[in-house]
């Protein structure tokens, strides 16, 4: 396994060097090097002429899924009540298990959760519950070993989760523990169908290239997927389901940590990750009284309130609020970035916004290149103008 | 108290340009640095051994050049430093890497507390600081910004999630990863620069490690990347043209009209 340069083949032509995406070859006395860093991602030998690129990869027989069958997903509780990613994740998940014409299964760790028969409208074929007041809090350490238990038992060849908070904190450890590969914070998911291959996209190299990653060798295949990227289905309440009750163990399994309180975020009262509206602030807004003014504006769209990092540095607002790569990766339905120039930085966190409006008063600030509408302007002007028409209204 | 300190290099992102005619990334130029959120994970362990004694030992995996990202290391406050690192170490996933630090921190002497960056900048998976700590047998708290209490056997901490802060309390030795509200790093110190030009660095490689060359590196990595590309971009912003209140008013259109508000 491996990539090899056939120097006899290789004319130094050069042809290969651009297209590397990370870099690594350059032309020394006419002829290609690598340097170390490889990812076999197969871009030099597409463009070479000279069939000098060799990439050998892992044997397609080396993937052994013939045991393993069935989608699962993570469905995600918080206070005994579903997070809307669980519903997203169900709608992706039942497009991967029709093509692969397997099962769709909800796994669900909580306490006394509302509408639970919701998992099964929303396109699971099972549910497994386990249902245990050690379970309210989202343990990471009971989650962690339930997972792990029941993927052992059932075998599933492919298990997703949100790219929660949670999900990044306890499926990397359940991968690890199963010995299996994992993808974080994935914006695409298709299907092989005929090798069974799950092909995740995702942003990587802060959001300047996307990459396919696949998991050939081991199973089930794992990703955490990237919140409100994918889009919840129709419920259809009169889908049939069976709910598996799993009893949680508590000799097996005790947490080392331990929940000695939690403080919601009270600065938010609509959260970011959750929101269908964002409304975001960046230096342009020069001081921390102007934020009021886009709180009156969230208030007035039912949004929630976002910060670039600049605002966060000065201590204008806290960093809960900061969308980017420091921060929160946020992807509402509408976002408004006020004062915001558009780093790459900040776009990363929230370019898969459905719909984007800058307002700004540099017309050649970078977040209109990215922006769906934009209004080159004094915000201090277009805000409470907006503010006055959507309260009229 | 023992703190272990994992650093990545990584490439200055402010740098990291896709050229809009070729479409690939422009590399000239770009400097290497420490992962910004892995420099408040050294920030953080500094403040630690000053506040209980000790030491900080960080660590990195990577390529030869990653030593002089040590050397900027011990200039702010680390006391020692290893490097691993091996062609057969390349191409590692988060799996193959976590296993990689795991094996070589296993060979240390005594460890208190293992601080990792909430993710790296190229990468951004965030995924080795859970792995890591799995692969140790060791609790794991994730986000933390404010360390509480940190004694004999045991820590307090608060960690930011989705929802708002938690508490937490685990028994040492543990894995944190930090965000970057837990501190403001410091600068080097003349001292800390004249210690880091004198420092020796070891370097260990998968024979010194003793690992089987069969799950580090790309051979170990269980994820393969196949395809890489430039993202779609949706093309220039419409921007409306006129007067506030007509632009305001053809924004509110446009709004409505996708059943946005």
């Amino acid at each position: 396994m491996g990539i090899q340069i056939d120097l006899d083949k290789c004319v130094g032509c050069g042809d290969c060097v651009p297209v590397c995406p990370f870099g690594l070859l350059e032309v020394m006395d006419n002829k290609v090097q690598l340097k170390e860093g490889c990812t076999l991602c197969g871009a030099c030998q597409e463009a070479c002429d000279y069939e000098a690129i060799l990439i050998e990869t892992l044997s397609e027989t080396e993937a052994s899924s013939d045991r393993h069958r069935g989608i699962w997903v993570f469905a995600e509780q918080r206070d005994g009540r579903l997070k809307s990613v669980a519903y997203e994740l169900l709608a992706k998940g039942r497009e991967l298990a029709d093509s692969l014409k397997t099962e769709l299964s909800a796994v669900c760790f909580g306490h006394s959760i509302d509408e639970i028969n919701q998992l099964i409208a929303y396109g699971a074929d099972k549910v497994y519950l386990v249902d245990s007041p050690d379970f309210a809090d989202n343990s990471e350490d009971l989650c962690t070993h339930q997972l792990v238990e029941l993927i052992r038992q059932n075998e599933p060849e492919v298990v997703i989760a949100g790219a929660t908070s949670l999900g990044r904190s306890f499926i990397p450890r359940v991968a690890s523990i199963i010995e299996t590969g994992l993808t974080a914070d994935c914006t695409g998911l298709e299907i092989d169908v005929e090798k069974r291959l799950l092909l995740q996209t995702l942003p990587t190299f802060g959001g300047n290239i996307m990459a396919t990653i696949i998991c050939q060798a081991k199973r089930p295949q794992m990703s955490t997927v990237r919140q409100r990227v994918f889009k919840k289905g129709v419920p259809d309440e009169r889908r049939k389901g069976q709910i598996i009750r799993v009893d949680f163990d508590k000799e097996c399994i005790t947490s080392r940590t331990k929940l000695l309180g939690f403080v919601e975020d009270i600065t938010e009262t609509i959260k970011l990750d959750e929101a269908d509206i964002i409304i975001s602030g960046g230096r342009g807004l020069g001081k921390p009284e102007n934020f009021r003014l886009l709180e009156d504006l969230a208030k007035a769209m039912g949004a929630a309130l976002g910060s670039s990092r600049p605002p966060v540095d000065e201590g204008w607002v806290p960093y809960s609020h900061q969308v980017g790569q420091t921060g929160r990766t946020v992807c509402p339905k509408l976002y408004i970035a006020c004062g915001i120039s558009g780093s790459v930085q900040h776009v990363v966190g929230m370019q898969t916004s459905e719909t984007i409006v800058a307002i700004n008063d540099d017309p050649n600030a970078p977040i209109f290149e990215i922006a769906t509408y934009g209004i080159v302007g004094d915000l201090f002007k277009v805000v409470p103008m907006l503010i006055g028409k959507l309260k009229n209204e | 108290m023992n703190v272990v300190a994992c650093l990545k290099q990584v490439p200055g992102t402010t740098d990291v340009k896709i050229n809009p005619e070729t479409n690939n990334l422009i590399r000239q130029g770009i400097k290497n640095v420490i992962n910004p959120f892995d420099t408040y994970a050294l920030e953080e362990g500094v403040r630690i051994k000053e506040r209980c004694g000790g030491k900080v030992i960080v660590i990195s995996m990577g390529p030869p050049q990653a030593e002089e990202m040590l050397r900027e290391a011990i200039s702010l406050g680390a006391d020692e430093a290893l490097l691993l690192s091996d062609s057969a170490f390349a191409g590692a996933d988060t799996w193959a890497t976590a296993y990689t630090l795991a094996t070589a921190i296993n060979k240390l002497e005594q460890y208190d507390i293992i601080i990792c960056g909430r993710q790296t900048i190229d990468g951004d998976t965030g995924q080795v600081g859970p792995e890591l700590a799995e692969m140790l047998g060791v609790p794991l708290v994730t986000y933390v910004n404010r360390i509480e209490e940190m004694s004999d056997g045991q820590m307090r901490v608060q960690r930011m999630i989705d929802e708002g802060h938690e508490a937490i309390q685990a028994p040492l030795p543990a894995v944190i990863t930090v965000t970057k509200d837990i501190n403001v790093p410091r600068l080097p110190s003349l001292r800390g620069i004249a210690r880091s030009e004198s420092a020796v660095i070891p370097v260990w490689n998968s024979q010194k490690l003793g690992v089987d060359p069969a799950r580090v590196g790309l051979s170990g990595s269980f994820t393969r990347v196949i395809k890489v590309f430039s993202p779609e971009r949706s093309c220039q912003a419409e921007v409306f043209q006129g007067e506030v209140k007509e632009q305001v008013e053809c924004l509110i259109g446009k709004l409505k009209e996708a059943g946005l508000i």
